[in-house]
Formats: C-alpha cells, structure tokens, sequence
C-alpha cells in the first residue's frame, strides 16, 4: 500500500475517530481536527502538480481481487489531480466554514464530520481510481453519503423527501453506469480506464458501443443533475449550507462531468457522443437559469445556477469532441471547448462555493433565505455583500472576473459550432449558440436577483427572525479566500494555464496529444471585437432591461401546471408506481389457497404442454405396451367410477369411504403387478388413513358436516381435465420415449451375491439405497413429533390466532 | 389384565383380542425377520405390531395399554433411529463407504448355520420408528378432547 492509496483513504481512515473526539473533547469544537485532513491532503496533492505538468502520470496499484481483474489503481494525472484539489482544497475551507456555521452544543457534529469525510474519501477515490469497478465503488459511497448528509436533519419533513429523492435518482444513475462499466469490460476485457482508452478501436467497432455509451451517461447524467435528472439538486438544499456548498456546488455534482471528461477518449469519436452531451447540457443550461429566475429562496436559486452551469461545462465537453475530427490542424479552434470547459469547472466551484456560504451567512444572521423578506443588508453585511457582488458578477459572466472569460470561451466555442460541417451542426447545430445567449439572458438575471434582493433596496428589518449583524471573521475567511481566487483567476488566469488546465485537457485528448500535437491554453482578457463580446454586450442590455421589467413577464411561470412538471411527474411516477404494485399485488394475492393452487396448476400444464410443442414430442409409441389383462379393465373401472363417484356425493363419509375403495383398488394393482411388499403396505397404510379420514370427520365442527354438495365450477372444471389431460400426455410421452435400459437389470443380478438377500425391494431399500430410507424414517419420526406438539402444546388463544391468519377478504 | 368396563361388556372383543394379539405379534415379527428373502421387512413389520397394538387399544383402553406395556413411543422412535444411524455409521469406522452392509455365516446354537447381516439391525431401527411413530399419532389424537 503507497502513500498515495493511503492519501486516498485517509479520510475513511479519519472518520471512525471522529464520533470519540466528538464525545471525549466537548469544549473544542471537532471540526478543528477534521480540518487537518483535507489541509494535509490538499498539500500532499499540491506537489503533484510538478508531475502532472511535465506530462507524466503516477501510478499505483494494490491487488484486491486479482482473479476478477479489481484492483484498487490508483492514478494521478492532469485531470484526476485537478478533481482532487478542488475536492481537498474546497473541503478545507467548508470545513472551516462549517466550524463557525454548525453550533458544537446543539448539533450531532459527531455524524456530520463522519458522513463529511466519507464523502471527501469516496469523492477522492472517484477521481484517482483507474480501475471501474473500484471507481463504481467509491460512486456508490459518494451517493450514500450524499444522501446522509441531505438528511442530516432527518427530523425535518423536507429533509428526509430530498434525501430519498437524490437518493433514488443518483442510485438509477449508479446502476446504469455499472451496466455500462460491465458491457465495456466485456468488450475489452479488463476494468482499467487506460486500457479502455488503448482499445478505443475496439469499442467502437463493438455492437454493444451505443448501448454502454447511454448506460455511462446515464451515470453522468444523473449524478450531474442534467435534464431532466437535475430535479434531485433544489430538493438536496436541505441539507446544511456547507454541505450545499461542498456537495452540490463544487465536487459531486461535478463527478458526473469528471466521468463525461473521463471516458471522452473511449467514446469521443462517435458523433452520437457529441450530439447527445452537447444538446442536453446546452438544454440543461437553458432549463436551469430559465427556472433560477422563478425561485425565492436563495439556495432555490443557486440550486438551480447550479443545474445551469453544470449543464455549460457538459456542453462545452460535448463541442470538445469536434477537435479529434479536425486533427492535423496547426491551430484547433475546437479545443478551446474543453479548455473552456475545464477552466469553467474551476470557476464554478470558485464562485459558487463563495456564493453558498455567502447564503449560509445570510440565513445564519438574519434566520431566512427568503429573498421577498430580505432587502438592505448591504450597509448591515458589508464584506458578505463584497462577496454576493463578486460571486454573482463572475457568475452572471462579467468583466473582470474569471466567469467573464469561461462565458466569452463558452460563447465562443458555441459560435464556432457552425463552422463544423459534419453532424449536421452547420443546420440544426445554430440552436446551440441562440440557446446559449438566451440562458445568459436569465444567468444574468438571476445573478442580478441574488445581490440586489438581498442587500439592496428596502431594509425591513423588523420583519426578519433575528437583528442581522455582520458574521463572525471566521466565517467570512473561506468566501473571502473564494472570492479573492475569483478576482485573481480573473486577472491573471493564467496562472492556472500550465499547471492545472493544460494536464487535464491532455488527459482528455490522449490521441491529439500522441498524435505531436501542443495543447496551447492561453487566457486572454481582451480577445479582440469578436462575436463573442458582442453577445455578451448583448446580454447584459437584455438582461438589465429584463430585470427591471421582471414583474412585467414573470407570470409566464404561472403557465405551468404542477402535473406537467418534472416535480409532478417524479412524485406522480412514485405514487403510481406504488398504487400499481399494490393494486397488481391484490389482484393475485387473493388470500384464497384455491387461487394460488389455479396459479400453480396452470403455470405447471402450461410449461410442460409448451416445452412438449417446442420440443415436437407429441410423437407417441405404444409398442412396447402390454396386453391389457381383462381383471385391469374390472379394476380400472371400480377406480375411475369410485373417482367420478367421489366429486358427486352429497355428504364426506361417502367420500371418505369411496377414498378407500380407491385406495384398496390401488393395493390390489400392487398385487396384480407383482409387488406383494407395496400391497401389503398400502393396504395397512390405506387402512390407517381412512381412519384418521373418520377421526377428522368426527371431530368436524356441526356446521360444515351439512350435507352440500360441491359446487360445480367450470373453470375448476378446465383446469383439473387440463392438468389431466396434460399430465396423461406426458406419461405417455415418457413411456413412448423410453432411449436407455433400466438400472433394475444390476440389482436383479446381484441382489443376492452383494447384498445376501432375495427380496430385491427390501434390498434396495435397506442396503442399496439405504440413505433413502435413513431420512424417510426421519420424516415419519418428524411428522409424529409434529402431530405431538401441534395436538399437546394447543395455546388457550386458539382462536385469536385462527383469526389473524385469516384472508383479508 | 384388567378387564373392567362400566357401559359395554366386551368380553368377546376382549378375550379375542388377547388371543389375536399374539398370532398378529408373531405374524409381524415373521414378516420383520423375512424381509430379506421374501415379501415383509421393518416397515410392514412395524406397522403390523402397531396394528396388534391398536388392537388391544380398542379392545381396553389406553390406560390398560399403558399399564400393560409400559412403553414411550416418543423414546421408541428415537432409538429406532439412533439405531439406524449407528448401523449406517459403523461401517466408516472399517474404512469404509457411510451406510456400507456386512454379512457373514456363523454357526449359532439351535438354529445351526445362518447368515447374520448388519441390514437386519437397520430395519431393527425402522422397525422400532414405524412402531413408535404409529402409536405416538394414534395415542396422541386418541387421547386429546
């Protein structure tokens, strides 16, 4: 086990301490401690930079399941190790956030810093797992701590509905990408990500490419909340803010991009990859700043930034895929797509983890996110305000903040969409740029909302839950730290140029790169008057005038039926399926034994009549039959009337007695057929039966002992002559295709030189097949020990218990 | 034997049966013992001494029966099975298979030379269960209200 796995794991390794630190040392707060994880972490990671830049890769590998090809391999280049800095360095400052946010006296910070450094471990793991199988595992931990951590205040109604939500959609996402990991390890023959990546040939040739492409982005899509999975990330705002910020901002939400950006050199050749991502991240984009607009909570609002921005970086990494179609070219315009979509995904989780705990803040001090009740804060929270404004102006895509130059990269990437002649881009693809410069509109809108409700205008203070006061420095320094990397970032981006973006985009375009040629990411500020900057002119005209006039055109969001949204449809589909599965359930599960014994009968004719048909073995041979003895025809008759006989008698002696005739009849076939030993038998064991029939009979409540006869049913009539008639073809069928001689020839020959004895059904059964015998007598000693108890140990409460199992009908 | 009965005199019933009881012990213990060579063995054995057993139940009662044959059928059931494992058991003990038979001629006092076979003592314990599980129903059913 290296270092590196041990990196890896140490906040697994952190978390089983945590509830003792927690219990021993009540005056310090335990987030202190758990701060030294991710700070020795993100230090650890931080030197790994130097080897990721240079081009080169770190690879570790421990054996955990050899022989099924799993092994924990961990793997550290440009774009695993871009992940693992955001997920460490942001998970230093929510944790240092979360010390002053979460009160140490009122709150189980016990389970909250477990569940925090499991999802910080699983996350890691996510990141820096070449191995798939390994990768699923660390997912799955990612959900489950996820869903813990939404439900955090598991008290809360709302809490426990979001947590079970995202649980549900992320988990459906989970299990299609293992069905895609399984179906590509069945195409190349092993679960290494690098190895999928060298036999990219061989998975694009494969007929099962499209299908384990959908299953992967289904995965992606899911845990990404894109359209229209995205439904999951408002509901997760109940979680506690940092858990917001951390979670559903800057890294698991962004593990589906990771996965997108992760298996783009396995898939990225298909135009299908480019079509599917880019049309649902662009429609994404649009949906989630279109629906921002509409929410008067602030978190409603960033959880639906979130969905938006999520949605630009997936596009951007579907436009990516275009550079591999335009190889050989000195400069590739398309590649700026994917750089693009890295150096946003830097930005977002920058300013969007200032701007929750900017949100946190707000609801710590004034005790509501409401924006309809905020208003005038910013003379009350002067640094916090500093913050919304720098988040939301980077987010809203505005010079000079580093928001400002992933939006003109993103707007530029899109325009140059219909310079692609293939894939039919150059006709339908002009929906990408428009839909893109309307979701700006609204970006800018609802970044406008953000600070201008909240710290500007009206001050009402007297109608907040609590005075509202600036908070403690504490709490300030983690967005601070984030909005000062927004300002710097936006001056200077590229400083990130070499180090961070290019590596990861490397590992995007490992073919490019093989191919000799130079990923050149150079930032500008000023790119010159192109189409770009006057789009995002353009924006912030509509936008401005847009958000004067709001009240104007918000009553289009009224026009949406609960039923028809997603929201409606998702709790619709979950009732539904319930009523369904409970309605399909009592139309079967009647309680009645005669039902289920139809079901059975049925299902058993049925097969055996089918397998006869598929099987052609209708195909019957009776030469091998013997002479039919004329005391077999007196015999067969006195059973099949005494049969007959016993479904029309009025009354159960007749019936009891007619069982017998049946019973005796069958002794006397023993007899005829030669088997004095299953006569005798028979004979006695009929005999004991039929007295036990009479014992039961006697012993019958006097109600049911009233002579009725047994209603006539017809379709109990088609399906007993239908399990008879069935059951009669199959012996016949067995009988006419009898291929090998009877085992019976070895025991006739040496029953008496074996085994001593001439009785051959005594031999068999005590020394042949003696085994057999063992255990049948053990049944008979159970089935009396049965009778025993069942008759000795009768409770008082007889009837109760007869009650309670009775059908519900 | 006590012979007392308030309501029915069934003196016939009861002195026929005493009589029968004995032809049909004798009967079952021919058939237990010729199992192997001809049609019987522990099962019909078995069955037989219950039925000269129920015999006597219906003839007296199942407190005369007690008294005569002091017997625990329960316990009876669990012997025919210890013995039916042990017979089955000892032969691993040879090295050999689980459930493997041995016989041999020997040369026993009054009845001369017979063959012995370690088969006879498995079907002692079948015999012994059947007995025992018979009675065990039919004694439980009877005597429950």
């Amino acid at each position: 086990m290296s270092v590196l796995h041990l990196a890896i794991l140490l906040p697994l390794l952190a978390a089983p301490f945590i509830p003792f630190l927690f219990r021993a040392l009540k005056r310090i707060h335990t987030g202190w401690f758990v701060l030294i994880v991710p700070v020795v972490l993100f230090v650890y990671f931080f030197r790994f930079i130097g080897i990721t830049s240079a081009g080169d890769v770190v690879t570790e590998t421990v054996e955990w399941m050899p022989s099924l090809g799993i092994n924990f391999t961990a793997y550290v280049d440009g774009l695993g190790l871009l992940f693992a800095l955001l997920i460490t360095g942001i998970g230093a400052l929510v944790v240092l956030y979360s010390i002053y946010y979460l009160n140490k006296d009122k709150e189980s910070l016990g389970h909250f810093y477990v569940y925090l450094l499991l999802f910080m471990g699983a996350m890691l793991g996510v990141v820096l797992s070449d191995n798939m199988v390994v990768m699923y595992m660390f997912w799955e931990l990612t959900s489950i701590s996820s869903f813990l951590l939404i439900g955090y205040w598991y008290e809360k109604e709302r809490s426990r509905y979001g947590a079970r939500k995202s649980m549900l959609i992320t988990v459906f996402g989970g299990l299609s990408m293992l069905g895609g990991i399984v179906i590509l390890e069945s195409i190349v023959g092993s679960f290494s990500i690098r190895d999928m990546v060298a036999n990219q040939a061989l998975i694009a040739d494969s007929p099962f490419f499209i299908a384990a492409m959908i299953l992967i982005l289904l995965g992606a899509f899911t845990k990404s909340a894109q359209f229209p999975f995205h439904i999951w990330l408002p509901d997760a705002m109940e979680a506690p803010t940092p858990v917001s910020a951390y979670l559903h901002s800057a890294t698991m939400v962004k593990a589906g991009l990771y996965l997108v950006a992760r298996m783009s050199p396995v898939f990225q050749e298909s135009s299908l990859w480019l079509w599917i991502i880019a049309s649902v991240g662009t429609f994404t984009l649009f949906w989630g700043s279109f629906n921002a607009v509409k929410q008067t909570d602030l978190k409603g609002i960033l959880a639906f930034s979130t969905v938006s921005q999520l949605g630009l970086i997936m596009s951007l990494l579907g436009l990516g895929a275009a550079a591999l179609h335009y190889d050989g070219m000195d400069d590739n315009i398309y590649m700026v797509a994917t750089i693009a979509a890295i150096f946003h995904l830097i930005n977002h989780a920058t300013f969007k983890g200032s701007l929750f705990m900017m949100v946190g803040i707000v609801d710590h001090e004034t005790g509501t996110r409401d924006i309809r009740k905020l208003g005038g804060l910013m003379t009350v929270m002067p640094i916090t305000f500093t913050i919304a404004v720098i988040g939301s102006l980077s987010m809203a895509g505005l010079p000079p903040f580093n928001g400002f130059l992933s939006k003109e990269m993103f707007l530029k990437a899109t325009t140059k969409v219909f310079s692609m002649d293939f894939f039919a881009l150059d006709t339908i693809g002009i929906l990408i740029p428009v839909v893109a410069f309307i979701a700006s509109v609204f970006t800018f809108i609802y970044s406008l909302i953000i600070f201008m409700r909240t710290f500007m205008g009206k001050a009402q203070f007297d109608q907040l839950p609590k005075q509202p006061h600036e908070a403690p420095i504490g709490m300030l320094i983690p967005p601070a730290i984030l909005a000062i990397l927004v300002v710097v970032l936006g001056f200077v981006p590229n400083v990130l140029s070499n180090s961070l973006i290019k590596p990861a985009v490397e590992s995007i375009y490992p073919t490019l790169v093989a191919s000799g040629q130079d990923v050149k990411v150079d930032i500008y500020f000023w790119h010159g008057l192109t189409p770009e900057l006057y789009m995002t002119i353009g924006v912030i005209l509509l936008g401005t005038l847009m958000f004067f006039t709001i009240n104007k055109w918000m009553g289009i969001y009224n026009h949406i039926p609960h039923r028809l949204t997603l929201n409606g449809m998702y709790d619709g589909t979950l009732v539904w399926s319930n009523k369904a599965a409970y309605r399909f359930k009592d139309n079967y599960m009647t309680g009645f034994i005669r039902s289920y014994l139809v079901y059975i009968f049925l299902f058993l004719s049925g097969m055996i009549l089918f397998s006869m048909y598929r099987f052609d073995l209708f195909d019957f041979s009776f030469g091998e039959m013997e002479a039919v003895a004329p005391y077999e025809y007196v015999l067969g008759a006195v059973i099949i009337l005494a049969s007959l006989a016993i479904l029309f008698m009025r009354s159960r002696l007749p019936s009891i007695i007619l069982l017998g005739v049946v019973g005796y009849s069958v002794a006397l076939f023993f007899v005829f057929f030669n088997a004095p030993d299953l006569a005798l038998t028979q004979l006695v064991i009929e005999t004991v039966s039929v007295a036990l029939f009479l014992l039961v009979f006697y012993h019958m409540p006097e109600i049911s002992k009233k002579e009725v006869r047994v209603k006539f049913k017809v379709e109990n009539a088609i399906v007993s002559i239908f399990v008879g008639v069935t059951v009669m073809l199959l012996s016949f069928m067995a009988l006419s295709n009898r291929s090998l001689s009877s085992i019976s020839e070895y025991y006739k020959e040496n029953v008496y030189d074996l085994a001593a004895g001439k009785n051959m059904v005594n031999v068999v059964l005590v020394d042949f097949r003696g085994f057999d015998t063992l255990f049948e007598i053990v049944v008979l000693a159970i089935a009396a020990i049965g009778i025993y108890t069942m008759i000795k140990f009768r409770t008082t409460e007889r009837t109760k218990g007869a009650r309670e199992h009775e059908p519900k009908k | 034997m006590n012979r007392k009965n308030d309501q029915v005199n069934d003196v016939i019933l009861q002195t026929a049966a005493v009589i029968i009881f004995f032809i049909i012990i004798v009967f079952s213990i021919n058939l237990f013992f010729a199992g192997h060579y001809s049609p019987g063995g522990g099962f019909i054995g078995g069955l037989m001494t219950a039925a000269a057993l129920v015999l006597l139940l219906l003839a007296f009662d199942s407190k005369t029966l007690a008294a005569v044959l002091p017997f625990d059928y329960r316990k009876m059931t669990a012997l025919g099975l210890v013995i039916a494992m042990l017979t089955s058991l000892h032969s691993i003990f040879w090295g050999r298979p689980f459930l493997t038979h041995a016989y041999d001629k020997f040369d026993l006092p009054l009845l001369g030379e017979q063959t012995l076979h370690t088969a006879i003592a498995f079907d002692l314990g079948v015999y012994l269960v059947v007995i025992g599980v018979t009675m065990t129903i039919i004694q439980t059913i009877g005597e429950s209200e």
